[in-house]
């Protein structure tokens, strides 16, 4: 691969205290693909996006983003760049209504191109559309995923970071969540980098995934590679698919 | 499940419920009561210790208890379960609102607006003064107060219980200015304004990384620091003795209020003195900044910074990774909340033609932030209700001279208010812990404005 990658993390080191989360971890993602990062509970997967997004901060190493270095970054200055994030724990804002909090998404253009990436995230996720007045904490965890997403997608991303979206969801939403992951990659081209538990449907989704251990990426391959490698079956993927 | 099972078998199980609740309740406050009430440790006339038995006292006071608790099993309780029941079953269907229900803004805006002309029509002119001064007028500031706290409390959710010391920097920048260089109301009015907005952010900057308890203690501290300084500062503020003497607000220099003036009020429109023409144009310049408030509340909400305003309430976290730069959103809310504050300061300096540091103690903040928990954080509406019930309450307080008729000639009424507030509080928050108005209006729609149901849009209680 001779461009640069889109997103590339360099040897990064983030501590809690002194507690170290993430020891040297190298992680890149390329334009248009979409990237998986599966592991255990406490691995550092969520460290590892949140540093991305500059809190906390990375202690050593690089993050770069598009050729801009972003490891000293104020985190909004971050999202400037047009990283956009669906978190973990969702953090849609609860007393808004669905509506209010695609607003929020889109706040970067001052909502230039509202009205018709509304219209978007609705044709992705129709579920919203119905729920539009209702307030964000009255939603189901499966459509607070759709809006955590949907608000994301809001800023117009050329990545997008998404934390563990099938966290706590019925398999069916989960599906539903992965074919519009799948779906934005294929149509819009958008670059997604996944965090997940559910190494599976990841691995499947993915064009690359990294394995992640006590902080450290211990494997790194295709998709298909990971699903097929031993390790990663007896690890994550056996005594149960998803 | 099982109350309802109990309830569905009749008539009778319910009586036995009450009895046993009531039993048990009779039991508890005996155990409670037998030493605190039943025996009263005393001194004789040999100054010995004796006990007194109280049994006659002891035995009301549980039969009370479980009179009480009897009545409640019986018929309260099953009451508000029906009442409950009958609630949610209405409650998805959206009520067609009345005209008056759909525009009682509009009425109640027009009502203040003639609230003077009335007063005048029922009592006079020398009459109404009491109900334009004590109570417009009153009222008025703390809806203003309140309202320009609720941006900062209300909106952003950063809780502030020093507002009080915008207030003092607006009206000592009045007091001090207008005393010292005489200049008009309408320039100092801004330039208090803008002082407050000054220390809003000053006070901002230090706390940008405190949230919750820890941001309340701190601007907590600020507003006594500010009057600690007005009080020892006596070169400038003259200390404890306050500024008199604080010019009076003409109407945009046409005429003023000064007897003593060529230009009184009195004199140019060839009317009876009197000092109520003051009180009455006061009120309306409060109403005004009132209402100015409420507009700009109203129109900011609208506006990006007004929605990251109510967006940092919710999530600070997830503010910042939508790229809002959280700094700046609260430096706003701070100094645009001040900002109003130092309005109502340089105001309240100007209708009192006096300030001293006694105006501003901690209790002014602590009830300005009770009137907008109470109204519903966040609903301009609902504090309005609040500040009329919370200040126009203890004023009315000393109108109720029918009290001294049950409580003998000695009572004051308005020397309970503190503790009638605060039972009002509790009874509000039991009954309403979301405030008077805790349902929010959206401020985005999609093309055409939708009727939703409350039902919908309201986040279930508790």
């Amino acid at each position: 691969m001779a461009a640069k990658p889109l997103l590339q993390v360099e040897v990064v080191e983030t501590y809690y205290g002194n507690i170290r989360a993430l020891g040297g971890v190298d992680v890149a993602v390329n334009e248009g693909e979409i990237v998986a990062l599966i592991g255990a509970n406490g691995a550092g997967k969520s460290t590892l996006m949140m540093t991305i997004f500059g809190n906390p901060r990375a202690r050593a190493g690089t993050i770069t983003f598009a050729g801009t270095d972003i490891t000293h970054m104020p985190t909004h200055e971050i999202a400037r760049l047009r990283i956009a994030q669906s978190p973990e724990g969702r953090r849609i804002f609860p007393r808004m209504t669905v509506l209010e909090n695609l607003q929020m998404g889109a706040s970067l253009d001052n909502l230039q191109y509202f009205d018709e990436d509304v219209e978007k995230v609705f044709t992705l996720f129709p579920r919203l559309k119905e729920r539009m007045s209702q307030r964000g904490g009255t939603l189901s965890g499966g459509e607070q995923q759709m809006l955590s997403i949907g608000r994301a997608l809001m800023a117009r991303p050329k990545l997008l970071l998404l934390d563990e979206p099938s966290l706590g969801l019925a398999p069916l939403i989960v599906r539903q969540i992965f074919d519009a992951i799948r779906q934005l990659n294929k149509t819009e081209g958008l670059t997604v980098f996944l965090v997940e538990q559910n190494a599976f449907g990841a691995l499947k989704l993915a064009d690359r995934g990294y394995v992640m251990v006590n902080g450290r990426v211990t494997m790194s391959g295709s998709g298909r590679d990971l699903l097929a490698d031993p390790e990663v079956r007896a690890a994550y993927l056996e005594g149960g698919r998803h | 499940m099982e109350r309802t099972i109990s309830r569905n078998s009749g008539e009778s199980s319910l009586f036995a419920a009450a009895i046993r609740e009531s039993l048990f309740a009779g039991l508890i406050s005996l155990g409670l009561f037998i030493m605190l009430v039943g025996l009263k440790t005393d001194q004789n006339i040999r100054n010995e210790l004796v006990i007194e038995q109280r049994w006659g006292l002891l035995a009301s006071l549980v039969a009370l208890t479980m009179v009480g608790r009897f009545l409640y099993v019986l018929f309260v309780r099953p009451a508000l379960e029906r009442r409950k029941l009958q609630k949610a079953r209405v409650a998805p269907k959206a009520a067609e609102k009345s005209y008056l229900a759909r525009n009682w803004t509009k009425f109640a805006v027009l009502f203040l607006f003639i609230y003077p002309v009335l007063m005048v029509l029922m009592f006079g002119l020398q009459g109404s003064l009491k109900w334009v001064d004590n109570f417009g007028i009153q009222v008025l500031i703390y809806v203003m107060l309140a309202w320009g706290l609720n941006i900062v409390v209300g909106l952003a959710g950063l809780l502030d219980l020093g507002y009080v010391a915008f207030y003092a920097v607006g009206a000592y920048s009045y007091a001090l200015l207008g005393t010292q260089f005489g200049w008009s109301f309408w320039i100092l009015l801004p330039a208090a304004g803008l002082m407050a907005a000054f220390w809003g952010v000053i006070l901002g900057f230090p706390v940008l990384r405190l949230r919750g308890d820890y941001l309340a203690i701190v601007t907590l501290a600020f507003g006594e620091i500010i009057r600690l300084v007005i009080i020892n500062w006596r070169e400038v503020t003259n200390g404890a003795a306050g500024v008199s003497g604080i010019p009076k607000v003409t109407f945009f220099g046409l005429f003023d209020f000064n007897i003593s003036s060529p230009y009184y009020i009195a004199k140019v429109f060839d009317i009876a003195q009197s000092g109520v023409y003051y009180k009455i144009f006061l009120y309306y310049l409060i109403l005004l900044l009132a209402l100015l408030t409420a507009f700009v509340t109203i129109r900011l909400r609208r506006l990006p910074v007004g929605r990251a305003w109510e967006a940092l309430r919710e999530d600070e976290i997830a503010c910042r990774s939508l790229g809002i730069n959280t700094t700046n959103t609260k430096l706003t809310a701070f100094a645009i909340g001040a900002m109003f504050g130092g309005f109502a300061g340089a105001f309240f300096a100007a209708r009192q033609g006096f300030v001293s540091p006694e105006s501003f103690v901690f209790l002014e903040s602590a009830i300005i932030v009770a009137i907008v928990v109470l109204g519903g954080m966040g609903s301009l509406t609902g504090i309005a209700i609040a500040a009329l019930v919370t200040i126009g309450g203890t004023e009315i307080l000393r109108e109720m001279q029918f009290l001294k008729v049950i409580f003998g000639p000695d009572f004051t009424p308005e020397l309970y208010r503190m503790l009638l507030f605060g039972i009002a509080m509790v009874i509000v928050m039991v009954w309403k812990p979301r405030g008077f108005v805790s349902s929010r209006e959206p401020t985005a729609f999609l093309h055409e404005r939708k009727a939703v149901s409350s039902a919908f849009t309201k986040e279930g209680h508790g």
